[in-house]
C-alpha cells in the first residue's frame, strides 16, 4: 500500500528575478515500510520534493497524497496536524531547540500532541535510550556532538510513532563512522517499527543503505531502482 | 513546559532582556511615583483650600458670590442653622462668618484685606485658623478689639503683637466704618498670600463695627469627608428656603478645580508618553528576538506547531518580561514613595510661583490604588497588545522560508 503518492508535481521558485523550475512534473509512489533515497546533485530538486511531501510547501500544480490525505484539499491547520501526528522530520542542520535539553527536545513534539507530562518523559527517555543517549538526557544541544544532536533529532522524529520520516541530508554534517551508525540505527527502526523513511541525499552510504533509489535530475525522476525486486 | 521554554528564551540574550527590563522598570516607576506626586499635590491643594475658609460647602445669600458686599448678607442665619442641624450628617461642623473687604492700616502701611468675623469656638472646628496661631493667643468669644493677623502681613506692616491695626470698611448704612483693633495673635498659613489677605476678629465685633445686627455673610460647613460635598449640598439646597444658595468647594474654587482637571490630564498624557517610549522598546526587542529565531519557528511549524501556538509562545515571553518589569517597577516606586512621604519634596525655592496656583510648599506623594492599578494595567495590557505584532510576524513565516533562513 502506498503511503506517498505524487502525481505530476510541478514547483517553480523565484530566485531574484529568475524563475527556477525545481520540479517539472514528478510522478511517483512510495509504499509503506519503504527505506527510500531521493538522490541527485545539488539543485536537482530532491529537497524541494521532500518539502512538498512533508507539506512544508505547496506545489504549483499536481497532487500529493500522504497516508490517504490529499494535500490539495487540506487547510494549513490540518496540514500542521498531519505533520504533527504522521510525519517526522530530520534535518541536515539537526535543528534542535537550543534552550531545551535533549529529553525536552524529544518531549516537545508530544507536548504539542497533548500527551501527559509523565508519559512524555517516560517515552522520551525510552527513545533516547534506544538511540544510545541514555546518559545525556539533560544536555542541551550545544553540549552534544553533531552525531549526538542528530540522534536526538532522530529520536524526536520517531518518538510519536509517525507513519513517515523525512530526512533531508541527515548524514551530510557527520563523519563516516557516525553517519554509518546513524544509518544503521534508522534501518533498524525501519525494520522493527515499520516506519517509512525517505531521504534526500547525495551521500553514497545512504544510497547503499536504501532499498529503493530514486534519482532526480533537472526536476524529473531520471531513474527509479527497487533493489529488493 | 511552554512557560519553561518562554522563560529560557528570554534569557538567551541576557543583555537585551536587561535593557528592556530596565525600560519597563523605569516606565512603571515613573508612572506610579509621578502619579503619586500629582495626587499628593492635588490632595494638599484641595485640603489647604478647603481649610482656608472654604469648607466643604457654603451657604450665602444668592447675590453674595457675584458681589460680596454687606447688602448681600443673610439677615436670619438662625433659620439656616436650624436646617443644618436637621440635614447634615453626624460629625459635620459649621461656622457662620462676617466676611467683607476692608482696608487695614497702621502708621507705616495700608492695604486691602479681607475682614473675617468669626465665632472662635465654631471656626476652630471648620477652618485652619483654630490651629494656626503660633504667636500670642487665639480669639476669645468676648474679644471686641482683638485681631489675628498673618505672619506675612505683620512683616509687611512692620508691626508686632500688642500693637494696633485700624480696619476700615463700608457699613450696613453705606457709611465708612472703622475700628482700631489690637493684635492678639499671629498665624502662619500654608501660603503667604493667605497670611497677607485675611485678618480675623470676633463675629460680634465685626457685626457691631459694620452695624449688621445678627446678619452674617456666609456659613461654611465642613463635612466628615471634606471633599464629598455634592449630596449634602443638594439636600441642603432643597431643605433651605429659596433666598439661600448652597455651593460646594468645587464651585467656590474654580481655579483649584481647573488645576485638578489639568493634573488628571497631565497624568494621562504622562502615562501615554511613557508607554509610547516603552512600547517601541518592547516591539523592537521582541522583533529582534523573533528575527534571530526564524529558523526555530520554521522548525516548530515543520514539527506541526500551529500559528496560534507560536503567537502564544511569543506573547508569553512578553508577558514574563512585562511581569518582571512591573514587579520591580512597583517595588521601586513604592519604596520611593515611602521614603519621600516621610521627608516630602521641598519646593519652597519656587514658592512664589507655586503659590500663584495655590500649590503647597512641600509635596508629599500619595498612592491611590486606582492610579497604581491604572499604571500597571496600561503597561501590561498595552505591552501585550504591542507584542502581538512580532508574534504575528513569527507566525507568518512559512516553514520552508524560515528553515532556509541563515
Amino acid at each position: 500500500m502506498a503511503i506517498v503518492e505524487c502525481t505530476d508535481v510541478v514547483k517553480t521558485y523565484q530566485q531574484g528575478k529568475v524563475d527556477v523550475r525545481a520540479l517539472r512534473g514528478v510522478t511517483l509512489s512510495i509504499d509503506t515500510g519503504g527505506f527510500v533515497a531521493l538522490a541527485g546533485p545539488s539543485g536537482s530538486g530532491k529537497t524541494t520534493l521532500l518539502n512538498l511531501i512533508g507539506g512544508l510547501d505547496e506545489p504549483d500544480s499536481g497532487h500529493i497524497t500522504v497516508d490517504g490525505n490529499p494535500f490539495d484539499e487540506m487547510s494549513q491547520s490540518r496540514l500542521a496536524e498531519l505533520r504533527l501526528n504522521k510525519i517526522g522530520f530530520i534535518f541536515q542542520a539537526y535543528n534542535l531547540i537550543p534552550v531545551l535539553s535533549a529529553v525536552e527536545n524529544v518531549e516537545y513534539v508530544m507536548l504539542l500532541q497533548g500527551v501527559g507530562a509523565g508519559e512524555r518523559r517516560e517515552r522520551a527517555r525510552a527513545i533516547l535510550d534506544e538511540v544510545g543517549l541514555s546518559d545525556m538526557y539533560n544536555r542541551r544541544p550545544a553540549e552534544l556532538s553533531g552525531g549526538q544532536q542528530q540522534r536526538v533529532a532522530v529520536a524526536r522524529a520517531i518518538v510519536s510513532n509517525p507513519a513517515l520520516v523525512l530526512a533531508d541530508e541527515p548524514t551530510a554534517n557527520l563523519d563516516s563512522k557516525t553517519g554509518n551508525g546513524l544509518l544503521e540505527m534508522m534501518a533498524e527502526m525501519n525494520r522493527t517499527k515499520k516506519v517509512t523513511f525517505i531521504f534526500s541525499t547525495h551521500d553514497q552510504r545512504v544510497m547503499d543503505y536504501a532499498r529503493r533509489l530514486i534519482r532526480i535530475q533537472d526536476g524529473r525522476v531520471a531513474e527509479d531502482v527497487d533493489k529488493a525486486a | 513546559m511552554h512557560f519553561q521554554l518562554a522563560w529560557r528564551n528570554i534569557w538567551r540574550n541576557p543583555r537585551r532582556t536587561a535593557v528592556i527590563l530596565i525600560a519597563v522598570v523605569i516606565g512603571v516607576w515613573s508612572m506610579v511615583f509621578l502619579g503619586a506626586l500629582m495626587v499628593g499635590v492635588s490632595d494638599q491643594m484641595v485640603r489647604n483650600s478647603i481649610a482656608t475658609l472654604t469648607g466643604s460647602l457654603q451657604i450665602h445669600s444668592p447675590g453674595y458670590r457675584a458681589d460680596p458686599v454687606i447688602d448681600h448678607s443673610m439677615d436670619h442665619p438662625e433659620e439656616v442653622i436650624s436646617v443644618l442641624k436637621k440635614t447634615l450628617p453626624v460629625g459635620a461642623e459649621w461656622a457662620s462668618r462676617v466676611r467683607v473687604h476692608a482696608v487695614a492700616s497702621n502708621a507705616r502701611h495700608s492695604s486691602g484685606v479681607t475682614l473675617v468675623g468669626i465665632d472662635p469656638a465654631r471656626e476652630a472646628a471648620v477652618s485652619f485658623i483654630g490651629g494656626a496661631v503660633d504667636e500670642g493667643r487665639y480669639l476669645d468669644a468676648e474679644d471686641p478689639y482683638g485681631i489675628l493677623v498673618g505672619r506675612a502681613l505683620l512683616e509687611n506692616y512692620e508691626t508686632r503683637s500688642g500693637h494696633k491695626l485700624v480696619l476700615m470698611s463700608e457699613d450696613a448704612a453705606g457709611e465708612i466704618a472703622s475700628r482700631a483693633f489690637r493684635i492678639v495673635g499671629v498665624y502662619t498659613a500654608e501660603l503667604a498670600a493667605t497670611e497677607k489677605q485675611f485678618v480675623f476678629v470676633t463675629k460680634a465685633a465685626a457685626q457691631e463695627m459694620l452695624g449688621m445686627g445678627d446678619a452674617v455673610s456666609e456659613i461654611a460647613v465642613l463635612l466628615p469627608n471634606p471633599t464629598a460635598g455634592d449630596d449634602s449640598a443638594a439636600a441642603l439646597q432643597s431643605a433651605l428656603p429659596e433666598q439661600y444658595a448652597v455651593h460646594t468647594w468645587r464651585e467656590l474654587l474654580p481655579l483649584v478645580e481647573a488645576y485638578l482637571e489639568i493634573n488628571r490630564k497631565s497624568v494621562a498624557i504622562w502615562y501615554f508618553v511613557v508607554f509610547i517610549a516603552m512600547g517601541f522598546g518592547i516591539v523592537n526587542t521582541m522583533l529582534m528576538a523573533v528575527y534571530e529565531r526564524i529558523r526555530e519557528f520554521g522548525l516548530l511549524k515543520a514539527l506541526g506547531m500551529k500559528p496560534g501556538w507560536i503567537i502564544r509562545g511569543v506573547v508569553t515571553e512578553s508577558l514574563l518580561l512585562l511581569m518582571m518589569g512591573i514587579l520591580a517597577g512597583n517595588f521601586l516606586a513604592l519604596s520611593t514613595v515611602l521614603i519621600v512621604a516621610r521627608t516630602g519634596i521641598d519646593l519652597s525655592v519656587f514658592a512664589a510661583g507655586a503659590e500663584f496656583a495655590g500649590m503647597p510648599r512641600v509635596i508629599y506623594p500619595v498612592l491611590k490604588t486606582e492610579h497604581v492599578t491604572a499604571a500597571n494595567l496600561v503597561v501590561l495590557v498595552l505591552g501585550l497588545i504591542v507584542s502581538l505584532y512580532p508574534a504575528f510576524k513569527a507566525a507568518r513565516f512559512t516553514p520552508v522560508e524560515a528553515l532556509a533562513h541563515t
